[in-house]
């Protein structure tokens, strides 16, 4: 296995506070990592920091061997790497149709184009329909995103960030503020749709993780704790005393 | 057949339209009026490509227009003193490369940032180059102007641009492909991005998008197609001053796309037609008139944001899904619609006695009021008009709460339909 995402010393200040403090994680190619944690621990500024969002304060952030840190987002999703939000964050406005394809328009090379009608680009077309058919939202492509339910609008957020093909996937607790029977549909589809892709995700519920990820790293105080199996972080004595002791049972 | 016809049938009607539309109106007034829509149609879509399609207020834009007017005219002169000879028919393209240029270069500065620093940067661009028209005496001549002769060089095919019919149907023919091309732009993966990078910037930058590129590109073609409109202006009054590059033309093209609406491509044609008839049609009845237009303009901007052509889009959801959500809405909207009215003919009673009595007929009594003879210094016509408001006042706010609810019991039922 290879190293797809490999984060060196990674240190991340909003003024005196510390929020991420020395950080060494290696991504594996393929894999689907977990990045659990309490409140505040610093897991979404981590992934601001690797998608391009805030800009580190010390240390290195490579994809494929390619320094990313402080490059601007759209450099670093043209190289492959995509996320997603934890507050929803797609086009409201726009059909479910068009968010899906905002998502591909770059990655399939049409770019700035203003002289061909994105509607005649068969490419574009299929594509984005293929996405919607795995979304299990052919039929509502034509709605205003803006009035899809909440848990639909989670999964078309997922559909976005996928859209672009990227090799690395960042989910940013795809499952908030879902419904038990939402977050079970939620796990399949994402397991569906990352297939063959690495993913990494943060997550609160642990039900989700344990039944997603291959490997699990615990953040407490902007500091990895331990990174290995799920089976292993259960029986992890700091984990447990940091983490799973006072939230799961 | 049936499919193009459904495809293209809109812009079949509207090149039948532009052809026909001086043969229906035969004054010269018309003509004149005709003329100017068309070019200010040009600049209104020009404009909604920034302000509707990407998001970005400019209080600024006249610049382009204004430009590519004074080199048009400067190239007819020129064109007349024995400058190499470009067809007058072919100058939309002229002022369109003027406009593009320029657009280009302060784009490149004004769209690093969206949002009120845009604006900002917009208004001193715009401040920038109307003090240059007094300054730079020579390419300006200062609030004079300059003029020009349209009728130069060769004649081909007996076009001199002499009578204004041919200049009528030189504008409609612009007109015509400007407004094709900007419609096309809005479905191409450019126009597309635009509108993404104006709802969420941020989401647009995690798919791979430059927003500040994206403002830019946005900001070049929209000046572009300005420079056309403002070259097919000069031509048109065979002069230009130094209002084509100043604040009352960027604020009036403001006016025309917010009040026909700035959502939608049709809206910035509603608000220019409506705009340009009544600047010259309502001008002759009332002195008031920019008071009214002031007036509308607050009204658009309080109940209806999305002007005109949002009011006509925002039910289309509902129609789509079922017509009969639409029928449940007519009465409260005919209710909301009188008492809007009452109120508005009590006001405009009131305004129009105050503006007699003060400005027009100051000592005067004796004044038509829609068509009905008063005395001013009468205590009725006032009592009337008083009541009248409150009427309508009071019906407003009896009609408008009914208008919001049945509205949102069509929307609940559009979305029970879309998640069943």
């Amino acid at each position: 296995m290879s190293t797809v995402l490999k984060m060196a010393d990674v240190s991340k200040s909003f003024g005196q506070a510390e929020i991420i403090r020395g950080i060494n994680l290696e991504i594996e190619k393929g894999e689907r990592h977990a990045i659990i944690g309490p409140n505040g621990a610093g897991k979404s500024t981590l992934f601001n920091l690797i998608s391009g969002k805030y800009k580190v304060t010390s240390g290195t952030i490579d994809f494929n061997g390619q320094p990313i840190h402080n490059r601007r987002p759209f450099e670093i999703n043209r190289l492959g790497l995509a996320r997603s939000f934890q507050v929803t964050n797609i086009f409201p406005r726009m059909s479910v149709f068009e968010n899906v394809r905002c998502g591909l328009l770059w990655a399939t090379g049409h770019r700035y184009s203003f002289w061909q009608l994105v509607d005649r680009q068969k490419d574009v077309q299929e594509r984005t329909k293929l996405i919607l058919e795995q979304l299990n939202m052919s039929s509502r492509a034509d709605v205003p995103a803006g009035l899809l339910s909440y848990a639909d609008q989670r999964a078309l957020e997922i559909g976005i960030t996928m859209a672009g093909g990227g090799e690395v996937l960042l989910l940013d607790e795809p499952t908030a503020g879902m419904s038990h029977s939402e977050t079970d549909y939620a796990v399949n589809l994402i397991r569906d749709i990352t297939a063959g892709k690495t993913l990494l995700i943060v997550e609160h519920d642990m039900g989700v993780v344990f039944d997603l990820a291959d490997r699990i790293s615990v953040l407490v105080y902007g500091q990895i704790i331990a990174t290995d199996t799920p089976e292993k972080i259960r029986k992890n004595a700091a984990v447990q005393e940091a983490y799973l002791g006072t939230e799961a049972h | 057949m049936k499919t193009l016809l459904r495809k293209y049938g809109v812009w079949v009607a509207a090149a039948i339209l532009f052809a026909v539309l001086p043969a229906v109106f035969t004054s010269n007034f018309a003509l004149t009026l005709l003329c100017k829509m068309g070019v200010l149609i040009i600049f209104a879509i020009a404009y909604n490509m920034l302000l509707g399609q990407g998001g970005m207020l400019s209080f600024g834009h006249a610049i382009y227009f204004g430009m590519a007017g004074y080199c048009s005219i400067h190239l007819l002169n020129g064109m007349a003193e024995g400058m190499p000879y470009f067809p007058v028919s072919l100058f939309p393209l002229f002022g369109a490369l003027v406009g593009l240029v320029m657009g280009i270069a302060i784009g490149y500065v004004s769209t690093r940032r969206a949002g009120t620093t845009f604006a900002m940067i917009s208004l001193g661009f715009g401040e920038m180059v109307t003090a240059m028209t007094l300054i730079f005496v020579t390419f300006f001549n200062g609030e004079d102007g300059i003029q020009a002769d349209r009728w130069v060089g060769p004649e081909p095919f007996g076009i001199t641009y002499g009578p204004q019919i041919e200049v009528y149907y030189l504008i409609a023919i612009w007109c015509f492909l400007a407004m094709i091309a900007m419609y096309a732009i809005t479905k191409t993966p450019f126009g597309r991005m635009s509108n993404a990078v104006r709802d969420n910037p941020e989401r647009a930058e995690f798919v791979g998008y430059n927003t500040q590129r994206v403002r830019w590109l946005a900001f070049s073609l929209s000046a572009m197609f300005a420079g056309a409109a403002g070259s097919l202006h000069a031509i048109n009054y065979e002069h230009i001053g130094f209002e084509s590059v100043s604040a009352i033309q960027s604020g009036a093209v403001l006016f025309m796309v917010f009040i026909g609406g700035a959502g939608h491509f049709l809206g910035p044609i509603i608000g220019t037609v409506l705009l340009v008839f009544l600047d010259s049609t309502l001008a002759d009845y009332t002195e008031a008139w920019l008071l009214y237009l002031g007036l509308v303009f607050v009204a658009i901007i309080m109940f209806a944001p999305g002007g005109l052509a949002g009011l006509i889009v925002m039910h289309e959801p509902m129609w789509k899904t079922d017509v009969r959500l639409l029928r449940k809405l007519f009465v409260p909207y005919l209710l909301a619609l009188g008492s809007s009215l009452i109120l508005l003919i009590g006001a405009i009673g009131i305004i129009e006695m105050i503006y007699f009595i003060t400005i027009i007929a100051v000592g005067r009594v004796d004044m038509h009021l829609f068509s009905i003879p008063i005395k001013v210094n009468e205590v009725t016509p006032w009592l009337v008009c008083t009541a009248l408001i409150a009427v309508g006042v009071q019906g407003c706010r009896l009609s408008y709460p009914k208008v919001a609810e049945s509205w949102n019991d069509a929307m609940i039922a559009v979305k029970a339909r879309i998640a069943g």
